[in-house]
């Protein structure tokens, strides 16, 4: 049995093989999860880096350091004594890291260091030291007003503040402001640049077919509008296996990195669990409790956990909702665009008016994340120009499903509006040549009867 | 002969003028009609309704006996004036792509485009880009996608444009083969010498209205000027007076070594049969015949005629 193609199937064909084909296609696909692993990965991988340790000269000629400097896994404190110029030209031999002088002074505890160094010290070694000389003074200056330094250590306090997220039967989600922010902007940033990549590459290819004059021997054999559909269907699946690669390949990089280190990280969540398992005993807020006990040290950990309590499902979905009808209204608005031109330069007049509102999205992120719940955010939201960026940003910090549903209708809504307007829009500038296209010439070409 | 296409009062509106008003024109299947007239005057438009690129606003067009409509855009071939091929595409591939537009299967396709390239002597080229193409086997390559699906209908406008003389006259040499195997042709064209080599039919249009019709033997008869060509024998001088006699306008007179060549007109209402017995009693006639008017005199005719002043 042969299986016949539709016209527009073949169009949509052709879009999309010729696109998937190319060298670009194959190295954006690469470059990537790359990227994206690189985000996930190379925290972990600093974090894991045992740095060398580094040998440290201390003269401290003023005598009140000499208990502050302890050797640690960084440094390697050595003290020294003799004459400046000396220890100086000993020190180059030496091939120390540095040599930190301590000048003494005579009223008051000093308050000044020089690091010589061969090359200029790593800003680490600056603030350590000043750290540790800064800890020391302010413990002498407490003791010459009588306080004891142990009771100021004492009342030191960290607070962490963690967030619990309730849902309506009561159950407990732990919450993290900072992966949520973090997860909102990625999945916002990405939909923003897929929406210009993509419904410009349907804007450049209409030029294109306008100018090599190819597509009148196109529109003899098939209508306007189902070249139109067939190329915005062909380039946004083009976006689709893109987008579905990333997430693959950035999935089996993470996993790959995950077995290659995952001594190290199975240890790691092996006590955050325990963590989280002792946590119900010590107090009344068990979620809480468990955050406080990470501390600083384990924040990577805390990260990939709230990683873990993030329903990626649920993001994954309406990414796709949003992307599909954000690239379809782009993509009618670029081909309508990109009909009425005849070169790129000519197209930025009309450009500018349609990708305004995304930009505005854009500009309006730190806002969306600080209030994700504000008027602003919430009309943005529905916007339809606007839903895609801002709705993914608002979704990972949790929106009311009725919320998405309203937008995700508007926006579909929306589109099929754009496309009818642009098919009309189209099928006029595609065999108008030698012509400056202005607003009133589109609005004309919007009533020509068919 | 029953026409294949057939445009009947076709009007199209544009927002501030008319590009065609009430113009009716009729396609005899088998034949190579011309569709002339100036720059602007609404030829294109014409042949984008036959094309069902664009709609007429009044007016009907039949293909056979059938309002014309989206079944038989597989049996018809266009070679538009502004033609063009993706330039990053190969030349194999394009032809395929838009032969199955035409709602070719694929296989078929192929194996007609392999013989096509064979014709054309450009089998190598199968894979090239179309950039890589020089401008004459990309003239071809269009040809080529325009015939490939057998059109019964054959629509070219401005073929000749930009073609090398070689490739104008591989062209004519394929629509006359094309049109013995029975395909219809219209061509819409500029070059006058062409009409006369090629058409059986023409309609002229100017400033949106046809202005002329019928087949070119008859138009031409039409627009005779009585103008005869005679040849006769030695060398002995034929004075303006001696034409005017017999009742003819000596226009031109060429000395042709034992001939004389003499081309004039008649301004009574002789026959022609009247004028070849009129000369052969005073000269002693070699030759003679009826010198029509070309193609290119009666399009200028026709068109100034036309101007309103």
């Amino acid at each position: 049995m042969h299986w016949h193609m539709s016209k527009t199937g073949i169009i949509i064909r052709r879009e999309y093989l010729t696109r998937v084909k190319k060298k670009s296609f194959f190295i954006m696909t690469i470059i990537g999860p790359l990227l994206m692993a690189a985000l996930w990965i190379v925290p972990f991988f600093i974090a894991t880096l045992t740095e060398k340790q580094r040998d440290i000269e201390i003269y401290d000629q003023s005598g009140v350091f000499r208990e502050c400097f302890r050797t640690n896994g960084k440094f390697n404190y050595i003290f020294i004594e003799g004459s400046l110029d000396s220890l100086k030209r000993q020190f180059l031999r030496s091939g120390h890291y540095a040599m930190v002088y301590i000048p003494r002074t005579e009223l008051s505890v000093p308050q000044s260091a020089y690091i010589y160094s061969s090359k200029q010290p790593g800003l680490n070694v600056k603030s350590e030291i000043r750290d540790l000389m800064k800890k020391e003074v302010e413990a002498l200056k407490l003791i010459a007003k009588g306080i004891d330094p142990e009771v100021l250590e004492a009342i030191k306090t960290n607070i962490n503040v963690g967030t619990i997220i309730l849902d309506e039967n009561g159950f407990e989600k732990k919450g993290s402001a900072e992966v949520t922010t973090a997860l909102g902007l990625v999945a916002g940033i990405v939909i923003y640049f897929m929406l210009f990549m993509f419904g410009g590459q349907v804007m450049r290819s209409v030029i294109e077919e306008k100018t090599s004059r190819i597509v009148e021997v196109i529109v003899s054999s098939v209508k306007p509008v189902q070249l139109m559909l067939g190329k915005m269907i062909g380039v946004g699946l083009v976006g689709l296996t893109q987008f579905l690669l990333w997430v693959l390949l950035t999935f089996g990089l993470v996993t790959g990195f995950q077995l290659i280190y995952g001594h190290k990280l199975a240890n790691g969540s092996a006590s955050a669990t325990q963590t989280i398992v002792q946590a119900p005993a010590q107090g009344a807020v068990p979620a809480m409790n468990g955050v406080a006990n990470f501390g600083n040290d384990n924040q990577m950990l805390q990260i990939l956990e709230d990683v873990r309590g993030i329903d990626f499902g649920t993001m994954l979905i309406c990414f796709l909702l949003y992307f599909v009808g954000g690239y379809l209204l782009y993509a009618s608005l670029f081909a309508a665009m990109g009909s009425a031109v005849e070169n790129e330069q000519d197209s930025q007049q009309f450009i500018l008016p349609v990708t305004l509102p995304l930009v505005i999205a854009l500009f309006s992120v730190g806002y969306i994340l600080n209030y994700p719940d504000g008027s602003l955010s919430v009309w943005l939201s529905m916007i339809p120009l606007t839903s895609p960026v801002v709705m993914m940003i608002r979704i990972a910090f949790g929106v009311h499903w009725t919320q998405v549903a309203l937008s995700v209708v508007i926006l579909y809504l929306s589109l099929a509006l754009t496309t009818w307007l642009g098919a009309r829009i189209y099928r006029t500038g595609i065999l108008m040549y030698g012509k400056k296209v202005t607003w009133r010439e589109l609005w004309k070409w919007l009533r020509y009867k068919s | 002969m029953e026409p294949l296409l057939r445009a009947d009062q076709v009007v199209k509106r544009y927002a501030g003028h008319t590009a065609l008003d009430h113009v009716s024109i009729s396609v005899p299947e088998g034949k190579i009609f011309g569709l002339l007239g100036p720059n602007g005057a609404g030829k294109t438009t014409l042949i984008r309704i036959l094309n069902q690129i664009t709609g007429p606003d009044e007016g009907f067009v039949w293909f056979g006996d059938e309002l014309l409509g989206q079944q038989h855009i597989g049996q018809i071939g266009y070679l538009p004036e502004e033609r063009g091929l993706y330039r990053k595409m190969k030349a194999g591939e394009q032809a395929l792509y838009l032969a199955m537009l035409k709602g070719i299967p694929k296989e078929e396709a192929t194996r007609r485009l392999k013989l096509w390239f064979k014709r054309f002597d450009i089998e190598s080229w199968w894979n090239k880009k179309a950039e890589e193409l020089s401008k004459g086997m990309q003239q071809k390559l269009q040809f080529i996608i325009t015939v490939v699906h057998q059109p019964r209908l054959l629509i070219f406008d401005e073929p000749f444009s930009g073609f090398d003389p070689i490739n104008a006259n591989l062209m004519k040499d394929e629509m006359l083969r094309l049109r013995n195997e029975g395909a219809t042709i219209v061509l819409s064209t500029h070059n006058m010498n062409s009409v006369e080599e090629l058409c059986d039919n023409i309609a002229l249009i100017n400033r949106s209205k046809k202005v002329l019709d019928g087949s070119v033997n008859q138009i031409r008869q039409q627009f005779s000027k009585k103008m005869f060509e005679v040849e006769v024998e030695g060398s002995f001088s034929v004075s303006d007076e001696v034409m005017a006699e017999m009742g003819f306008e000596l226009i031109r007179k060429a000395d042709l070594h034992n001939r004389l060549q003499l081309v004039f007109s008649v301004s009574s209402g002789a026959g022609t049969a009247d004028v070849l017995h009129r000369l052969a009693d005073q000269l002693p006639v070699l030759a003679f015949k009826e010198v029509l008017p070309s193609m290119e005199e009666i399009f200028i005719e026709a068109v100034n005629h036309h101007q309103p002043l």
